[in-house]
């Protein structure tokens, strides 16, 4: 089955070449840049999380779709809260078949850790989406809205448990950002995985968790978990009905519930330091066709993320704002590494 | 009855012969990930995830389980051959099964491990198939408490479990601590002793201490003992599967007991890895030849592998049910299922039953071509060791590399390997315990996280270990396994010779 999909793929590859040939002969410009050898995908975190799907998702499309003439390949390198995987994609300089994907931790490992890199390290690609943060309780709770909650949390400090993945990440820069724009106290537990997360609140071993949609739908359309509010400036876009009551959509913003809180997490992709423009713009035309496909619509759906799509120099723009607002979340909570 | 019926046309999907042909295929390929230490089921099928986009799900997820399973039985294989555990549930495996190898008896090694680790799956399949929706709701009761009452047991019932001085044992176990402390520190967000240097970054991997501390150490001991294996001489039986088979009913009530832990410790999700360390300290307790654990025993073998296949089968029912994977590898197969569109979680039984009773169709079914597969094997696995020493040994030396390399990708970690190498090769020269470290090393971080995480919920009180009947009956049940000596001890002195008395009272015929 494998040969006959080579097969096909060359074939097509003979007729794109074709029509890239004609194209040159009439534009009369230099070839655009391919990859001659297997692309490499970099996910700074382990198998099975948030990054890891996406990259693999991708993989999948690009095959399927026949998207590109080499192969990718996933590799995970998580060590450090993902340091190794961002060390090995800064000192691997001009290599243009090396892509590594984001998660929040490209600003957070380096404040919290001291290792050094910044995105200012690696040229940068797109931004594919952003993923949400939503404020998650027990269904069996009487909280029903968000300050409803906080209130709560305010009158015991410390009582009230929030779980999260990791320490002085996304999910804990949450936290602390709702602690000081409300004066609430949480007692933050953080545990390896996302979806570890969201059953531990089913189980009632937490009082809450900022969970993203992926992370916690199936626990929610089951009827165990609620959801209070979106850290987003916006609702989330999706309409249809993921419960039998409600739709993505139907979540107040944060803001809107007087929790003036917004995070997201950045999906993008960088390639190493000092690779061409036009490898950059192939992988941008490439993550393009991705996000026409079918496939995609499915899957971003499902995960509810904020479709943004950036790249250019209005992306570098974000990722300085970015950067700025993890350092200031980070330094009023603490969170920075001593030096 | 309507889910019997499901199960039934589960079997109907399972069978076609597309799907038989993934089912051969996915346990071939299994076996072969599973010999290669390092691989890994987990990493195996993340390589070949994206391949089964094209797939009905229900056939995708029927060749990556068989992967799981054809990895599960080809764990065992480099364990009892070469020392080398390929998962870090094989571990347990090899200190029985390497012995017996070594005297010659590989095939039977080999058969016991296959058949016990059938039976283990065996019966958790049946639990899963009429169970499933009770036992899901258990899995919830475990916060951090609860998981750390779970690691203090398998710690507690390992103790005692190395021969020679327990200060060695105690040097053993905490160097093992120490190396699982290596990197970031989940709790604080912190970097722990890696004293800038960035290859240090990402802790000391298990596999890799695994890899370098059995079998590269164990090619070291051979070299200086003249480049032979022991299990050279086996002599090439195919009746050894049948004369294996005669023997194993008699250890009937070990086949109970790790099948007990094996599931329990799947569904909480413990894992494979804590249900074979438990189920084997359990195994020398409990065992008349307790004693001569470590020489070769067979039901030091059974307990194991049976524990390890029950607990990996039943790991698959908290990722369905609850969307939690109770192992790295149910992790990897769990983003599978968001991909293919289906979303794991409690409404899954009931949205989508055609696929999850295709899968647990075909863990019947992968379980019983596996169990063929690797038996009909065995004769030819165990003729590997009649290769001369001079051809294999570097050729393991070039796996292991292989291996350590694969597992974060980083040239670093072959160094580190040679490096635990010598490790063992000293530990063993001075009769240091490898066990007690390697179970630091491979449930040290599990079990510091869940610690901290339940002294940051009861704010520093230890009496959170025994606030709920579960977590307290699971904590007083490691209390009495870490001082059961001591108890027997007593217990004999208030029931003196008891047993003497009865075999006296009874005619002897």
């Amino acid at each position: 089955m494998n040969q006959q999909r080579k097969a096909f793929s060359s074939r097509a590859l003979a007729v794109v070449a074709a029509g890239a040939c004609a194209a040159l002969a009439f534009s009369g410009t230099a070839a655009a840049w391919e990859p001659t050898k297997p692309v490499t995908i970099v996910v700074p975190a382990g198998t099975g999380g948030g990054a890891d799907q996406m990259a693999r998702f991708i993989q999948g499309v690009v095959s399927k779709h026949h998207l590109m003439k080499e192969p990718i390949i996933v590799v995970n390198e998580s060590g450090g809260a993902g340091a190794q995987g961002f060390l090995d994609v800064k000192g691997s300089k001009g290599d243009p078949e090396k892509l590594i994907i984001t998660l929040s931790n490209l600003f957070t490992t380096p404040l919290a850790t001291g290792v050094p890199f910044s995105y200012k390290d690696f040229t940068p690609v797109a931004m594919l989406a952003l993923d949400e943060f939503v404020l998650w309780v027990n269904a069996d709770t009487p909280y029903k809205t968000a300050m409803e909650y906080v209130d709560a949390v305010k009158k015991e400090p410390g009582k009230f448990k929030m779980g999260g993945t990791g320490s002085k990440q996304e999910d804990q820069i949450v936290t602390a950002e709702i602690e000081q724009k409300t004066g609430a106290k949480f007692t933050y537990l953080p545990f390896k995985g996302g979806g570890a997360v969201a059953v531990q609140l089913v189980g009632g071993h937490v009082d809450s968790t900022v969970n993203n949609p992926i992370e916690a739908v199936a626990q929610w359309r089951a009827g165990k978990l609620r959801p209070l509010c979106v850290f987003d400036s916006q609702r989330m876009p999706y309409n249809a009905k993921v419960t039998s009551t409600m739709s993505w959509h139907d979540i107040p913003t944060c803001k809107e519930a007087g929790l003036p809180v917004e995070y997201l997490m950045l999906r993008g992709f960088f390639l190493p330091p000092g690779v061409s423009q036009d490898a950059v713009n192939f992988y941008i035309d490439l993550f393009k066709k991705v996000r026409e496909t079918p496939d995609w619509k499915e899957f971003t759906e499902q995960a509810a993320f904020n479709q943004s799509f950036m790249t250019g120099a209005e992306f570098v723009k974000w990722l300085g704002n970015a950067e700025t607002m993890h350092r200031e979340l980070m330094e009023k909570a603490g969170f920075l590494a001593t030096k | 009855m309507s889910d019997l019926a499901y199960l039934f046309h589960g079997f109907a999907v399972a069978i076609t012969p597309f799907n038989l042909g993934l089912m051969l295929l996915g346990i071939v390929l299994g076996v072969i990930i599973g010999v290669l230490p390092g691989l890994g089921a987990a990493n195996g099928i993340a390589i070949l995830l994206p391949l089964t986009f094209t797939m009905p799900p229900t056939s995708a997820i029927i060749m990556l389980s068989c992967i799981y399973w054809g990895a599960l039985f080809g764990g065992a294989i480099a364990s009892i051959l070469f020392n080398i555990p390929g998962e870090p549930w094989s571990v347990a495996t090899t200190f029985e099964g390497f012995p017996l190898a070594q005297q010659g008896r590989a095939g039977e090694a080999l058969t016991t491990s296959f058949t016990s680790s059938f039976v283990g799956a065996l019966v958790a399949v049946v639990m899963i198939t009429f169970l499933a929706p009770l036992i899901a709701r258990f899995a919830l009761k475990f916060g951090p408490p609860e998981y750390f009452s779970v690691y203090l047991l398998t710690f507690c019932s390992f103790v005692g479990m190395g021969k020679g001085s327990p200060a060695k044992i105690l040097a053993s176990m905490m160097l093992g601590f120490a190396l699982s402390a290596v990197g970031i520190d989940i709790v604080t967000g912190g970097l722990r002793l890696t004293f800038g240097f960035t290859s240090l970054l990402k802790g000391f991997d298990f596999l890799i201490a695994v890899i370098g501390l059995f079998g590269i150490g164990e090619i070291l001991l051979s070299m200086e003992e003249g480049l032979t294996f022991k299990g050279a001489s086996a002599r090439i039986n195919p009746k050894v599967v049948l004369e294996t088979w005669r023997k194993l009913p008699r250890y009937w009530l070990t086949f109970i007991r790790s099948t007990i832990i094996g599931c329990w410790m799947g569904i909480t999700p413990g894992g494979a890895t804590p249900a074979s360390f438990m189920s084997y300290g359990a195994a020398k307790k409990f065992s008349k030849d307790g004693d001569k654990f470590g020489t070769g025993v067979v039901e030091g073998l059974v307990a194991p592998e049976t524990a390890a296949h029950a607990a990996g089968t039943s790991a698959l029912l908290p990722m369905i049910t609850l969307g939690i994977p109770g192992s790295p590898t149910a992790a990897v197969l769990l983003g599978g299922l968001l991909i293919w569109g289906l979303q794991p979680g409690p409404l899954l039984f009931a949205e989508k039953p055609e696929f999850v009773w295709g899968l647990i169709a075909s863990m019947y079914l992968g379980n019983v071509v596996g169990l063929i597969v690797v038996l009909s094997l065995v004769p030819a696995f165990a003729a590997i060791l009649r290769i001369p020493f001079s051809i294999i040994a570097p050729v393991i030396v070039v796996i292991c590399a292989i291996g350590a390399y694969t597992v974060n990708n980083s040239m670093h970690d072959i160094w580190f390997m040679l490096g635990f190498g010598v490790v063992g090769y000293l530990f063993k020269k001075l009769n240091y315990p490898l066990a007690p470290m390697v179970l630091a090393l491979v449930l040290g971080n599990n079990a510091e996280d869940s610690f901290r995480q339940a002294m940051l919920m009861s704010g520093g009180s230890l009496a959170i270990l025994w606030s709920n009947w579960l977590v307290g009956s699971i904590s007083t049940l490691a209390m009495i396994m870490l001082f059961w000596p001591l108890i027997a001890q007593g217990l004999r002195k208030l029931v003196p010779s008891k047993p003497d008395k009865l075999s006296s009272e009874q005619p002897v015929d």
